[in-house]
């Protein structure tokens, strides 16, 4: 693991170990290097005093070149094992007695070295002067010495310090770790806390605190952080709550609604078939018998009665053009919608040539815009389209030239179709009526008709979410506007 | 030649009462038989319980939808159901000119489907154009009994 990996408790444990083993290191360090300088420095004013109590014992032996006296005065260093050679030499630096008394060749040198005291090649060695009172040198005494005691001394400086470093680094250690929990407690739990707030997306734990330092701050923003999420979070619980129930209670009034429209729709389905079938049976009855009267019995009738009859056939046909027109209108609302390209253009003409073929003795100028597209039931278009055209062709009865127009204006981003005459036009005081069932704002001696057709136009264009509106002057004509 | 009967299947006596002028008016004296609902109709065609049917089938049957009892449209399923009268020309005669009767109507095998007009002069011509066509312009299919 790397260690920018490592979990906090770890880094400052490793840290403070760091930190606590170096200062270890270099005091032990200096430590040893201290003892074993002054070490060396004891064993070798210890070698130069017993070199000059030996030197000071040899002047008589030397004096007198007595080689016995000068072995048995070196064979004392045997209650020393750390000498290992000692010798004397005469004024002429010839070597007069040796320790031991059979030396090997290298550990004795031939000839007296200039005096003093020195460590080398593993040895302490010392060349002492020999004299007779103050100023007469009679020798030299030689003594060499192994380290040994030095590298004891060092060897114990050595386990003493690695002994103390190791109880020093365990008792850091410990400490460390009973410590670093001051720090890292509660950033841990910090950490703990964050951990499960967002886990579990509960937000109404809280990071204990540990004091008022800058954790403790931290801690305290942290936990004002989760209360506001928390706050939060419950407002939005509610509001979806509310939403929710406001989405079932409207879907339970919607659900209500499609019923109840269902049953009308159903309802007005078995009422249009009825009124389909029966209520044009005794209109049959009204006009057939009049007919018969007429046929029969016009010997017995005046002119008056005669032309009474005639106005009850024709008030009966006229009532059975509003029923047809009536279940038309009715159809509109009942027949399922069917959503197809639709060429208006094309389907126009098509109405425009119908219209000519019927009443070929009326000339009306037509112009339809070519191309003009919809998305929409073709069957009932075509009925918008023919209610709109021949509204147009019959309110421009009493005009000179005739004309009736079928173009598009494209209008805030949407496509709004014109159908325009120069026919009687209306006020626009009643344009709100234009469109209701039986509204009429001609006379049938005027203009034929039964009211029902703009209803039907606005029903159908409303099924297709289109809206429709109409803009007239009196005798100048009138401008019917839609859009699907 | 006999050009044969009408059966009119209708239960509105003015409608018959009409319907009879409107026939006679242009001298098509053929016998009519009116059956007041769909069972007389029935009836007619296959005869009662313990009583047989007519000899000759009508040249035609004029089939009101609206009717007492059993309506025009299940006559009309009884008359092609059946071995005898399968062939047998039926004209719809009636007020409704709803998209669902004439679409049921065709359906079910009406040679024709004419809708009543109200003005009793069209609705003479109408008559009388269905009985010059039926009766006489017409052939009918063979008898199912013939030899």
């Amino acid at each position: 693991m790397a260690i920018r990996d490592w979990p906090i408790k770890r880094k400052l444990t490793a840290i403070l170990l760091l930190i606590s083993g170096l200062v270890l290191l270099l005091t032990s360090a200096a430590f040893v290097t201290y003892e074993v300088v002054t070490f060396r420095q004891t064993i070798r004013s210890q070698l130069a005093t017993r070199s000059r109590i030996l030197a000071a014992n040899s002047t008589a032996a030397l004096a007198f070149a007595n080689e016995a006296d000068a072995r048995e005065i070196l064979g004392a260093l045997k209650y020393d094992p750390h000498m290992v050679a000692a010798a004397l030499y005469d004024r002429n630096g010839r070597i007069l007695a040796t320790y031991p008394a059979a030396p090997s060749a290298d550990l004795i040198p031939a000839a007296p070295q200039p005096d003093g005291y020195r460590f080398e090649g593993g040895r302490l060695v010392g060349f002492t002067p020999v004299a007779q009172g103050e100023n007469q040198r009679l020798g030299t005494l030689y003594i060499a010495s192994d380290t040994k005691a030095v590298s004891d001394a060092l060897r114990l400086s050595g386990v003493i310090a690695i002994v103390v470093l190791a109880i020093a680094m365990l008792a850091a250690y410990a400490l460390a770790a009973a410590l670093q929990g001051r720090i890292s407690a509660p950033i841990l739990a910090l950490a703990e806390t964050a951990t499960a707030a967002s886990t579990r997306q509960d937000y109404s734990l809280r990071a204990p605190k540990f004091g008022e330092d800058e954790l403790g701050a931290l801690t305290d923003s942290f936990n004002q952080m989760l209360g506001r999420i928390e706050e939060q979070k419950q407002e939005l619980q509610q509001h979806a709550t509310r939403l929710e129930q406001r989405v079932a209670e409207r879907t339970k009034e919607l659900e209500r609604r499609a019923l109840e429209l269902q049953a009308a729709n159903s309802e007005l389905d078995a009422f249009a078939y009825s009124v389909s079938h029966d209520l044009r049976a005794p209109l049959r009855s009204i006009d057939g018998f009049s007919q018969v009267l007429l046929e029969d019995y016009a010997a017995q009738l005046d002119q008056a009665g005669r032309d009474s009859l005639q106005r009850v056939r024709a008030a009966s046909q006229r009532m059975a053009t509003l029923i047809d027109d009536l279940l038309k209108l009715a159809r509109v609302t009942r027949t399922e919608m069917r959503t197809e390209r639709v060429d208006l253009s094309g389907m126009a003409r098509e109405i425009v040539l119908d219209i000519q073929r019927t009443s070929p003795d009326r000339q009306v100028e037509f112009a339809i815009a070519p191309g003009l597209e919809a998305q929409g039931d073709s069957r009932l278009l075509r009925v918008v389209l023919d209610n709109l055209l021949r509204n147009g062709w019959k309110y421009t009865g009493k005009q000179p030239q005739p004309r009736v127009e079928f173009t598009a204006v494209d209008e805030n981003g949407g496509r709004v179709f014109v159908v325009k005459d120069n026919g009687a036009g209306f006020d626009m005081k009643y344009a709100d009526k234009l469109f209701g069932v039986f509204q009429r704002l001609h006379s049938s001696a005027e203009f034929e008709g039964t009211g029902v057709g703009l209803a039907t136009v606005r029903r159908i264009i409303n099924r297709h979410g289109g809206r429709i509106w109409a803009e007239g002057i009196v005798d100048q004509g009138a401008t019917f506007y839609f859009t699907l | 030649m006999n050009p044969g009967k009408i059966l009119l299947v209708e239960d509105n006596p003015d409608d018959v009462t009409l319907t009879m002028r409107a026939l006679k008016s242009h001298n098509i004296t053929n016998d009519v038989v009116v059956a007041q609902d769909g069972v007389q109709a029935l009836d007619y065609l296959f005869g009662k319980q313990g009583r047989s049917p007519a000899d000759d089938l009508p040249a035609v049957v004029l089939l009101d939808l609206k009717l007492p009892k059993l309506n025009g449209m299940e006559v009309l399923q009884r008359i092609r159901s059946e071995e005898r009268t399968k062939l047998l020309p039926v004209v719809i005669l009636t007020s409704s000119d709803e998209e669902r009767d004439v679409i049921d109507g065709y359906s079910l095998g009406a040679n024709s489907y004419v809708r009543k007009p109200v003005d009793f002069v069209e609705f003479t011509k109408a008559a009388q154009q269905l009985g010059l066509y039926w009766l006489l312009m017409n052939r009918a299919p063979p008898s199912p009994r013939g030899p």
